[in-house]
């Protein structure tokens, strides 16, 4: 069963193509992350999905429906949480949470009450008072708190707290637990290694890779480091490892996913005392499809997970 | 230590503090004074010019109502009526700020806590307040008699007048002193207090128009709403002409009793609160709000009334000058003539109500354009972006603010209607006739308003980047051809572009049918295209 599914999509702005040929397949009950840096198309993709803006070609379906034809009839079944909250100066954040879920179709009151509760935030307050922070919060809980087979969630801890984030990557947890389908953008690789089944990784507008997060990782180098009882040499010479740098006892490559058992076997030879791999963080899948090549490395792309 | 304890300390800091604001308001006032006193010296010289100007002001009710009630032909009496208006709304608003900036304003900042925790009493802070407030009043009064006094005019009047003003400012001190109290903010407490003002401006101005004209016909009395408001006690000292000091202990009653409400209830909150909380939402959304109708109520509401409020006011005032045209004509023999000719003062006055129905027409159409326009508003603020992402059609989204554009303007123009037929009924005898005549005056108006509205949706709909100034321009238009279109002598194709050139022109005519069905007909075809191509396009997200 497949939630959403795009193919060949494609979006103009006047001249600028900000979708070109993006494909996307999202799997009915997993939480399925969508990874690019900023200005890739991840809102864009985002709001054909919602019927908010027109696909000039390419096929979109989500939840089996089309989104522009049946609008209304799907974003009864869906949830979204928008990259930028905005929300009216002079309601109550309460107040526009209850809004939301009206006009969703009703949400369950308890349920909300327990999520204002753990996200810490007072509803009785004029949303023209909250934060970013706070406004995302009622954006996520009229989300959460609706009974919806499909949550579309666009960068949605941009302005949370790390104390926050963790709320609500449990409620992320336990809605994949309850079987529900999460779409989460992010440009932050930390929050999707943490929840995500699987990620497509889009770039200008095109999607670069999509699998889960073990079949990306073979994709990609592990970086080794290995501590010997006489120096190695040789090593740069077997095929598949790259980037080899002998100090004394200690030697640091790095090496393509399955050429290890060769590599081994030749390091035996000098007899190992210490061997430590740390496999690649998403951010050094995306080093690899945007840091190399001819393309500048924009500076959002190269700053650590985590960090903002 | 008594609750009054630090009143002297904080008394010296808050006169410190504001010093230069202090000085600027002491010397504006007498300013005023000055510059008005000179020019009614020119202009009025000779005292056949200030009988002229007595007897046409006491018989004016729009002079009644804004300058209040005349008291002779002196040239002290002419100076109190040209400057009385913005010398009492001067030190009533000062006063009232500065009420504020000393009491609720320091709680708001802290900085109030930092004083509480030395050795000040619970009432020291109100105390202080209030005694620089004074300070300041007396000070301003003073100089405002002593610039009469130097610019020649009679001691004793002057002193009364100066006494009068500053009664008032103190009168409005006392009514901040106790909002302050109620309302949480600064902002809020200010805005009770201004309230105070208008309302007490409003008591005044109908007291006073609704007066009577003595027999020498220089003079008002005033009916009783006048004697209800503290703006009204400062006219009827009648400075320069009655010197009537004993008005004052009205004032002086009034100040007191508030002062005293002020300080009780201090003893009844804490520091930082008010009575009524700071302004917070409800937790849970009332039911009314829970439908794109509600929300859109609720977002467009503050408008409508606000609207409301104005279109009434002018529509009261306005009725009430009806009159005037036809008594006016009715004093000049050639001009009566030539009216008689032209089919009589009745039809003089009808000519007149309905260019004011034609005006009211376009005004509202400010209104409408504004209202409709909150439909780009919301798409720009990105609010639009979450809610259609609900299960909220476009149609419906868009059918909801156009049904309070629609009705509010129909409302509007039928509440010009009204009570413009209210003023002017009751300066010409039958209210309930006028009333309703001058209603279906003002409902005729609907269609060519929301003909314009149409086009704004049509804009909203195909050029959502330009429709807000495209839609300002189309009203602007509008406005000229209706304002100068005869004047510049456009060709009739040109005037026809406008809605409103095709009203009929009542109340001097009756109404036709056949434009106003067409307007309407109109009205709904824009918006269906406007509707059509919204639901085609891209929302236009910043
Ligand atoms: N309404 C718009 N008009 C013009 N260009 C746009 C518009 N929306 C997005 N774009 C452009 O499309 C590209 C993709 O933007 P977006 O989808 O917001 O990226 P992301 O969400 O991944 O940061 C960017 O180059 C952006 O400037
Ligand atoms: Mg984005």
């Amino acid at each position: 069963m497949t939630a959403i599914s795009v193919a060949g999509l494609v979006k103009t702005f006047g001249a600028t193509r900000a979708l070109d040929e993006l494909d996307l397949t999202v799997r009915s009950g997993e939480v399925h992350g969508f990874l690019g840096p900023n200005g890739a198309g991840k809102s864009t993709t985002i709001r054909i999905l919602l019927g908010l803006l027109r696909r000039d070609a390419g096929q979109v379906s989500v939840l089996g429906g089309d989104p522009w034809q049946d609008a209304v009839g799907l974003h009864r079944r869906l949830a979204y949480v928008p990259g930028d909250v905005n929300l009216w100066p002079n309601l109550s954040g309460g107040e526009a949470i209850d809004l939301f879920g009206a006009l969703r179709g009703g949400l369950d009151p308890a349920r909300r009450d327990e999520l204002l509760r753990r996200f810490d935030l007072d509803p009785t307050k004029k949303c023209r008072t909250y934060s970013k922070g706070n406004r995302q919060k009622v954006a996520i809980v009229a989300a959460f708190a609706s009974d919806v087979e499909l949550l579309v969630l666009d960068e949605p801890t941009s302005g949370l707290d790390p104390l926050m984030e963790a709320v609500f990557r449990e409620y992320v947890s336990a809605l994949r637990d309850a079987g529900r389908t999460v779409l989460l953008s992010s440009h932050v690789m930390s929050e999707v290694e943490a929840l995500c089944d699987r990620v497509s990784i889009i770039r200008a507008g095109r999607t670069v890779e999509s699998g889960t997060l073990a079949e990306l990782r073979h994709l990609t180098r592990t970086p080794m480091t290995v501590e010997t009882e006489r120096p190695v040499d040789g090593l740069a010479d077997l095929a598949g490892v790259h980037a080899v740098t002998v100090s004394g006892p200690t030697t640091r490559f790095e090496v393509e996913s399955g050429t290890l058992d060769p590599v081994l076997t030749h390091l035996a030879r000098f007899g190992v005392r210490t061997l430590t791999s740390t496999p690649p963080t998403l951010e050094e899948l995306f080093m690899r499809h945007y840091g190399d090549g001819s393309d500048a490395v924009p500076a959002e792309r190269a700053v650590p997970a985590g960090t903002r | 230590m008594t609750t009054f304890t630090g009143t002297a300390r904080l008394t010296r800091l808050a006169l410190r503090r504001d010093r230069v604001k202090l000085l600027v308001w002491a010397l504006a006032v007498p300013g005023v004074a000055a510059l008005v006193a000179q020019s009614v010296a020119g202009i009025y010289g000779t005292e056949q010019d200030r009988i002229g100007y007595a007897t046409t002001s006491a018989a004016s009710v729009v002079a009644r109502a804004f300058n209040g009630p005349v008291s002779g032909p002196s040239l002290g009496s002419v100076v109190t009526a040209e400057a009385y208006t913005m010398l009492a709304l001067l030190a009533a608003l000062l006063s009232t700020f500065a009420v504020v900036r000393h009491t609720r304003q320091n709680e708001e900042t802290g900085r109030a806590e930092l004083l509480g925790s030395a050795v000040v009493g619970r009432h020291a802070p109100l105390s202080a307040a209030l005694l620089t407030t004074l300070a300041a009043n007396v000070l301003s009064g003073l100089l405002l008699a002593g610039v009469l006094i130097a610019g020649e005019l009679p001691v004793a009047g002057s002193l009364a007048l100066g006494a009068a003003i500053a009664g008032i400012g103190i009168s409005f001190a006392a009514v901040a002193a106790v909002t302050a109290q109620i309302s949480g903010t600064a902002r809020g407490a200010n805005g009770m207090a201004a309230a105070v003002v208008g309302l007490a401006f409003l008591l005044r101005a109908a007291g006073d128009a609704w007066g009577d004209v003595t027999v020498d016909g220089m003079r008002v009395v005033s009916a009783w709403p006048s004697w209800l408001s503290p703006l009204g006690w400062a006219n009827q000292v009648q400075a320069f002409d009655g010197n009537r000091w004993w008005v004052l202990a009205l004032t002086a009653g009034f100040a007191a009793l508030a002062v005293g409400t002020a300080f009780a209830l201090t003893s009844h909150r804490d520091l930082g609160s008010g009575l009524l909380a700071v302004r917070r939402g409800p937790a849970t959304a009332p039911r009314a709000l829970l439908s794109p109708v509600g929300l859109a109520w609720r977002l467009q509401r503050g408008v409508v009334l606000g609207w409301a409020v104005g279109v009434a006011v002018m529509g009261l005032s306005m009725g009430s000058v009806g009159d005037e045209v036809g008594s006016f004509v009715g004093d000049n023999e050639a001009a009566s003539e030539l009216i008689a000719q032209l089919g009589g003062t009745d039809e003089l006055v009808d000519a007149f109500l309905g260019t004011m129905m034609a005006m009211f027409a376009l005004a509202v159409a400010g209104f409408a354009v504004q209202s409709v326009l909150r439909l780009r508003a919301e798409e720009t603020a990105g609010t639009l972006e979450g809610l259609l992402a609900t299960a909220l059609s476009r149609p419906r989204w868009l059918l909801s603010h156009l049904c309070w554009a629609a009705l509010g303007t129909a409302g509007l123009l039928a509440l010009a209607g009204a009570s413009t037929g209210l003023g002017y009924g009751l300066v010409s005898g039958d209210v309930p006739g006028e009333v309703a005549r001058l209603t279906v005056a003002g409902l005729v108006q609907v269609p060519a308003v929301l003909a314009l509205a149409g086009l704004v949706v049509v804009l909203f709909g195909l050029l959502p980047r330009l429709a807000v100034a495209l839609s300002w321009s189309v009203f602007l238009l509008c406005v000229l051809v209706g304002q100068l279109g005869a004047l510049l002598e456009l060709p009739q194709a040109v005037l026809n572009l406008s809605p409103f050139t095709h009203l009929p022109a009542v109340p001097a005519t009756d109404p036709t049918a056949t434009p106003l069905v067409a307007l309407l007909v109109v009205a709904v075809a824009l918006t269906g295209l406007g509707l059509a191509t919204f639901r085609r396009r891209d929302l236009a997200i910043g």
